[in-house]
């Protein structure tokens, strides 16, 4: 099912302080789009103002030209999915039972043939099939990942909501759950909107790149468009420079803040001679 | 296919499991219950207690009734208080599971709000002045002052949390700052109390006890207690949610302020009922929760129900602890809970390999 998300003038203040201006921007069915930005440019609350964590205004964020404010959020919770930043679990839940919430806008009180079955894929699809009975807080950081990203797609969104995915995860872990969101975008016709900080991993796993600085859109488009020296140097405040990856794609190596606070920095260490050069 | 069929097949287990533990402390509580009513001060016997009991059931068998003191002992005396103390166990514990799930703190017990403070504050203005929030006097006067104050923590914890956000932490703090402003208002009555025999009679209310147990107060405690345990169970899968946050709970289609709102409410009623009738009975609504995770684990599906259990039998039992030691004097349920209660409790933390709770 094709499903067209519109952004439309989306601005969000906390208390007094504006952290959204104008956001406007379109996603389609099976895309992935990245957000980045430096740190407090606003990804993480607009995520949160898309699920309707936060509310906004009439009519600025729509699915398929319906405002989710009309929407009531059990609706809500059966088209989107939504991966925080980080999971903490009080209270000692199995793998099984955190997958299962997922489940909650579809349980009334216990489980249907459909509840198991679609736990048991979802485990299954994740590779995790084996935690299934194993506590959630006992887990590592990148098999918690993957359960959250299981009680999303539990589910059954058509909107996947993820904020740094992959942030605290090793190397290994960060392509997992990259490429298992490029397979739901490609296979299942997901739509993935993702805040990410690693530009090298959202250059080569988005379609489009939407970024931030200070609450406005910067720039925006497919990575190449996005992701320029320039761009990086206007919105990050360093040095970078971008050539071409292995997987055809930009790729960002950052060289030098382009001034900072911190003084030893002032002087370069030897270390940095190098790349002083380069600069 | 295989993997659905085995998945099944473990969390059914699971479920088989957390079920025979609900049967297993039924079992207990009613075995707790026979031994409690046989045994006692005036002493009538395992077998004259059941007859009493038959008697008043069945009229129609016409067995022997016994002696009339006898009755007067196990139907008067012994049995509303057993009663009370497993419909008092049940609400408090139940009410622990529920609030500890919704504000996700292991600390947080049924009194989180303020209500012992402003119960012990509305039970005091009126034994020492005799003031009230209605025309009565004496022990109806101080239940509905409990009770009455109980709920107006409530409320004010409801609107001080409210001005900023309805989120477990400014509830959890407004539930403190409420407590301390009744508490102080206790000690002001206390402290400006014209005699002495009030004070005690308020430290004897505040430490709680059953003894003034009778059919009276079970017909009005039962029914609410019921009532609110059912609903919070009605609550559990948004309970469970909201045990990995507000924001997540938001995103799985649960309505977080309104399931705050809805559980203290039920919270409050259950636990300003039974304190208002009992006084503060402490430690049941903070262990039994934790006790019943250790048991069947965070599913309140299960959890509510399991400590209301637990919580009924901790309490029947420390009851006829208290009842029977210090014999002739009684010792007050809330002393016996946390003095046997501590113990225990911190034996099952150090024995238990695996954390249930961060």
């Amino acid at each position: 099912m094709a499903l067209k998300i519109v952004i439309n003038k989306l601005s969000f203040n906390y208390a007094s302080i504006q952290v959204l201006k104008e956001i406007e921007f379109t996603i389609g069915a099976g895309e992935i789009l990245s957000i980045v930005g430096p740190n407090g440019s606003g990804k993480s609350t607009l995520l949160r103002c898309i699920n309707r964590i936060l509310k906004t205004r009439q009519n600025t964020v729509l699915i398929d030209g319906k405002d989710i404010n009309k929407l009531n959020l059990k609706e809500l919770s059966k088209i989107m999915g939504y991966v925080p930043q980080s999971s903490v679990c009080t209270f000692p839940f199995t793998v099984f039972d955190v997958v299962l919430m997922g489940r909650k806008p579809y349980i009334h009180w216990s489980l249907s043939e459909r509840d198991y079955e679609i736990v048991a894929e979802t485990l299954d699809f994740l590779g995790i099939k084996e935690l299934a009975m194993r506590h959630f807080n006992e887990l590592s950081g990148g098999e918690q990942q993957k359960v959250i990203i299981a009680r999303a797609l539990a589910q059954e969104p058509q909107v996947l909501l993820l904020d740094e995915p992959t942030s605290s995860l090793d190397i290994k872990h960060q392509l997992e759950i990259l490429l298992i969101l490029q397979y739901l975008a490609q296979s299942r016709h997901c739509t993935v909107i993702m805040a990410l900080h690693d530009l090298n991993l959202a250059s080569r796993f988005s379609d489009r790149i939407l970024m931030l600085k200070k609450g406005c859109i910067f720039a925006a488009g497919t990575p190449e468009i996005v992701l320029t020296e320039d761009n990086i140097a206007a919105v990050y405040g360093i040095k970078a420079r971008v050539t071409n990856s292995v997987v055809d794609k930009p790729q960002i190596t950052p060289l030098m803040p382009e001034s900072t606070s911190i003084k030893q920095w002032k002087t370069p260490l030897s270390v940095t001679a190098k790349t002083e050069a380069i600069v | 296919m295989s993997s659905i069929a085995e998945l099944k097949q473990l969390y059914g287990r699971g479920k088989k499991r957390k079920i025979l533990a609900l049967l297993a402390i039924s079992f207990a509580i009613a075995v707790a219950a026979i031994v409690s009513i046989s045994l006692g001060a005036g002493s009538p016997r395992f077998n004259e207690a059941m007859q009493v009991i038959l008697v008043k059931l069945f009229p129609s068998l016409g067995i022997d009734s016994g002696s009339a003191i006898t009755q007067i002992i196990i139907w008067n005396l012994r049995l509303p208080r057993v009663i009370l103390a497993i419909i008092a166990g049940a609400g408090l514990a139940a009410s622990g599971a529920t609030m500890q799930g919704v504000l996700r703190n292991p600390l947080v017990s049924s009194y989180i709000l303020g209500i012992s403070a402003a119960a012990g504050f509305g039970a005091a203005l009126a034994i020492v002045f005799g003031l009230g929030v209605i025309d009565g006097y004496g022990h109806y006067l101080v239940i509905a002052n409990a009770f009455f104050f109980s709920v107006l923590a409530m409320v004010l914890v409801f609107f001080i949390a409210r001005i900023r956000a309805m989120t477990s932490e400014t509830v959890i703090l407004a539930g403190v700052a409420v407590g301390y402003f009744f508490s102080a208002m206790l000690s002001l009555i206390q402290y400006f109390a014209p005699e002495h025999q009030a004070v005690r009679a308020v430290v004897f209310w505040l430490m709680g006890g059953l003894n003034t147990a009778n059919w009276e107060s079970v017909q009005v405690v039962f029914p609410i207690v019921l009532v609110a345990i059912i609903l919070m169970i009605f609550q559990s899968w948004n309970i469970n949610v909201l045990s990995m946050g507000e924001d997540v709970a938001t995103s799985l289609g649960v309505n977080s302020k309104r399931v705050l709102t809805v559980t203290m409410v039920l919270e409050t009623l259950a636990t300003a009922a039974i304190i208002a009738f009992t006084g503060v009975i402490g430690f049941i609504c903070l262990i039994s929760p934790h006790i019943s995770r250790m048991l069947i684990g965070s599913d309140h599906r299960f959890l509510i129900p399991c400590s209301a259990l637990v919580g009924s039998c901790l309490l029947l039992c420390a009851d006829t602890v208290g009842r029977l030691v210090l014999q002739p004097t009684e010792l007050p349920v809330g002393i016996v809970t946390s003095l046997l209660g501590v113990p225990f409790f911190i034996y099952i933390l150090l024995s238990k390999r695996r954390q249930s709770w961060r």
